[in-house]
């Protein structure tokens, strides 16, 4: 097997000091591999989100180690991060964040204006990107008018704008229809099969957990159990 | 991030909330239309003094006079006689104007002043006195000979400056001449020739002749209320007034006039030239100096004026602080969803100090706009009815620099009143904004 995309080990994160101290993450070892799709399986307050919020290098650990293609992340820098997060990394999350005022195209584009890339190639990638997700007929329409299933797809469709090599979903469809549901996550896995990009997924959700090559489930902090099914 | 993207962004997120940003704007427009009129009062103001100073003194001279060695102190109520003093009526116009008694001068006074360094030229000013002016009503009226150099640009209403160099006999008469004159307006006064009346040495009445060549405004200089001759007309009128018994070298003055190189001189040469002369006993008096106390009021009364506008922009800067607090606060996701994607900090700062900038840009524009426009309205209606007396004052007046100074210090302190919520947005960790509900 290849180098993992993600090598975590002895990962420790508490908030607080003394008495008010709490552990969210308590001693966490684990390889992601390119490709993979893992779901982060608990409660809440399990430690799930902080986990991805570790991985996503949105924060970071009280001790411990991730390496991400083989390099620590731990010294990376401020600007360094940024650009890791906003090349590397697609998020998708439960309430979407979609400015409602704005079309779905100018949503859609976000990670390329950060980016620095100039509007008219902002233009033709965010269109092709949400021809690929069928909504190039709702580019113009303020992202408020749109259905769940709409806005999750547009939140897909900004994931996946920068030709990430990760996608973070958080409850992807924690907010949608078991139907529409479905539909999104279809999304999500044909991604990961047919572009190889690798899905991190956290969800209470053993439906969505279960469609994933691999299963971690959290408890206070620590794996209690690991589960693959070869996909 | 690119700048521009980030400003364009600013515009589009600062009209989100229209309603909160009109009345914040209106707050900001309050202040620089304030600041607009504040100032261009004071521009107004002092482009008059600037045009009447030229009329008063050319930059280049200084007015020097004898300090009497029996009395230097200046006239305060009777002074005894003495035979070597002149009572001399100072040239000085405006505030102050009084009787200062000096000792007369000669040539070997005008011979120590052109000693000194950086002096091109000292002249004797010839004090001359003419009995009556008459123009073509053939009605003589009192007049009063304006003191003319080199140098000096008269406050015109027609025609054109004297010329000291030309040996016709040529006047300047002050607008409030024309009527009795019997000239119907300037235009036609211009070319004409009009009569002096004086007495020679031996006391025999005479006339001389000159043409008008100017027509003065009333303001503060000497064609305020005379006539002004040039060089040509003084020389012969104050040859005919001298006895002729005297030489060239025995002939008293009371003032005299001194051009110095000022091309070539600092402030401070200049402040040191005029100590020299005062340690040879002599008494000098520059345009700034005549000036200076007068603008020096002017400027302070602006001053305070300004510092009230500023006093109303501070407070329409705690209006933008509180907008964009709100506008952190309402945006708390989108900034941490920004800041998940890769934004730097700086940006973010950037993106809402920014969004101040347009809220203070468009609050100045509209404020230095209208300023203008009712601003140049008022003044043109006032320099027709209460200032019509001072012709060429324009008491709100407006140049680019000070317009683009009130825009700069609007959009600063919108800038700085914006930084406080923009450091707050930029602080903001990305994980608990996401969290936020």
């Amino acid at each position: 097997m290849s180098n993992p995309l993600f090598s975590v080990r002895n990962l420790h994160k508490s908030y607080g000091t003394g008495e008010t101290r709490f552990d969210a993450l308590k001693g966490v070892d684990l390889d992601i591999y390119e490709g993979d799709s893992l779901a982060i399986v608990g409660k809440s307050g399990s430690g799930k989100s902080t986990l991805m919020h570790l991985l996503a290098l949105l924060d970071r650990p009280s001790e411990g180690e991730i390496q991400l293609q083989g390099k620590e992340t731990s010294t990376l820098k401020g600007r360094q991060l940024n650009a890791i997060r906003n090349s590397t990394f697609g998020f998708v999350f439960q309430q979407f964040f979609l400015s409602p005022r704005e079309s779905v195209l100018e949503n859609v584009v976000l990670p390329l204006k950060i980016a620095g890339v100039s509007s008219r190639e902002q233009k033709v990638r965010g269109m092709n990107v949400l021809e690929q997700l069928e909504l190039a007929d709702k580019a113009k329409n303020k992202a408020t008018n749109l259905s769940g299933g709409q806005k999750q797809r547009s939140v897909i469709a900004r994931a996946l704008i920068n030709n990430p090599s990760v996608i973070f979903a958080d409850e992807p469809t924690g907010n949608l229809d078991s139907a529409t549901g479905a539909k999104v996550e279809d999304i999500l896995f044909d991604l990961n099969k047919r572009q190889g990009i690798t899905l991190v997924v956290v969800t209470h959700d053993e439906e969505l957990a279960a469609r994933c090559s691999r299963r971690i489930y959290i408890s206070d902090g620590e794996i209690v159990r690991t589960e693959e099914v070869a996909a | 991030m690119r700048f521009s993207s980030i400003a364009g962004q600013s515009a589009k997120n600062a009209f989100r909330s229209k309603s909160r940003t009109t009345l914040t704007v209106i707050a900001i427009f309050i202040g620089a239309f304030t600041l607009t009129i504040t100032s261009g009062i004071g521009t107004g103001i002092n482009r008059y003094i600037d045009s009447t100073i030229a009329s008063i003194g050319a930059e280049d001279v200084l007015t020097v006079t004898k300090i009497s060695t029996t009395d230097v102190e200046v006239a305060d109520g009777p002074q005894e006689y003495s035979p070597d003093q002149l009572q001399a009526e100072t040239m000085r116009p405006g505030p102050g104007q009084g009787s200062v008694t000096v000792e007369s001068m000669t040539q070997a006074d005008f011979d120590i002043l052109q000693s000194l360094d950086h002096v091109l030229m000292v002249e004797p000013v010839k004090a001359v006195t003419v009995n009556f002016i008459e123009g073509p009503s053939e009605v003589p009226y009192i007049v009063q000979l304006g003191a003319f150099v080199e140098g000096m640009q008269l406050t015109l209403a027609e025609g054109e400056q004297l010329n000291d160099a030309s040996s016709t006999y040529e006047v300047a008469i002050a607008e409030s001449y024309l009527d009795a004159l019997g000239f119907s307006s300037a235009a036609e006064a211009i070319g004409k020739s009009v009569d002096f009346g004086f007495d020679d040495a031996e006391g025999n009445a005479q006339i001389v002749s000159a043409q008008v060549v100017a027509v003065t405004q009333p303001g503060f200089g000497p064609g305020a209320d005379n006539a002004v001759p040039n060089a040509a007309l003084k020389d012969a009128l104050f040859a005919a007034e001298s006895p002729s018994t005297l030489s060239p070298g025995e002939q008293e003055f009371s003032t005299a006039t001194l051009w110095f190189d000022v091309e070539n001189m600092t402030t401070e040469q200049i402040d040191e030239l005029q100590a020299e002369i005062e340690a040879a006993g002599y008494n000098s008096t520059s345009t700034a100096d005549q000036l200076g106390t007068f603008t020096a009021v002017i400027d302070a009364i602006i001053m305070v004026l300004n510092a009230f506008a500023i006093i109303a922009l501070i407070a329409a800067g705690f209006g933008i602080v509180n907008t964009l607090f709100m506008s952190v606060q309402e945006r708390t996701r989108e900034i941490g969803l920004m800041k998940a994607m890769g934004l730097a900090s700086g940006r973010v700062f950037l993106l809402f100090s920014m969004e101040a900038v347009v809220i203070g840009l468009l609050g100045s524009l509209i404020g230095v706009g209208v300023g203008m426009g009712i601003g140049s309205v008022v003044s043109n209606v006032l320099s027709r009815t209460v200032f019509s007396d001072l012709a060429g004052l324009q008491l709100v007046a407006f140049d680019l620099t000070s317009v683009l100074t009130v825009i700069v210090i609007v959009v600063s302190i919108a800038f700085v009143a914006g930084a406080f919520p923009a450091i707050k947005a930029a602080r903001k960790d990305p994980i608990e904004s996401l969290r936020y509900e």
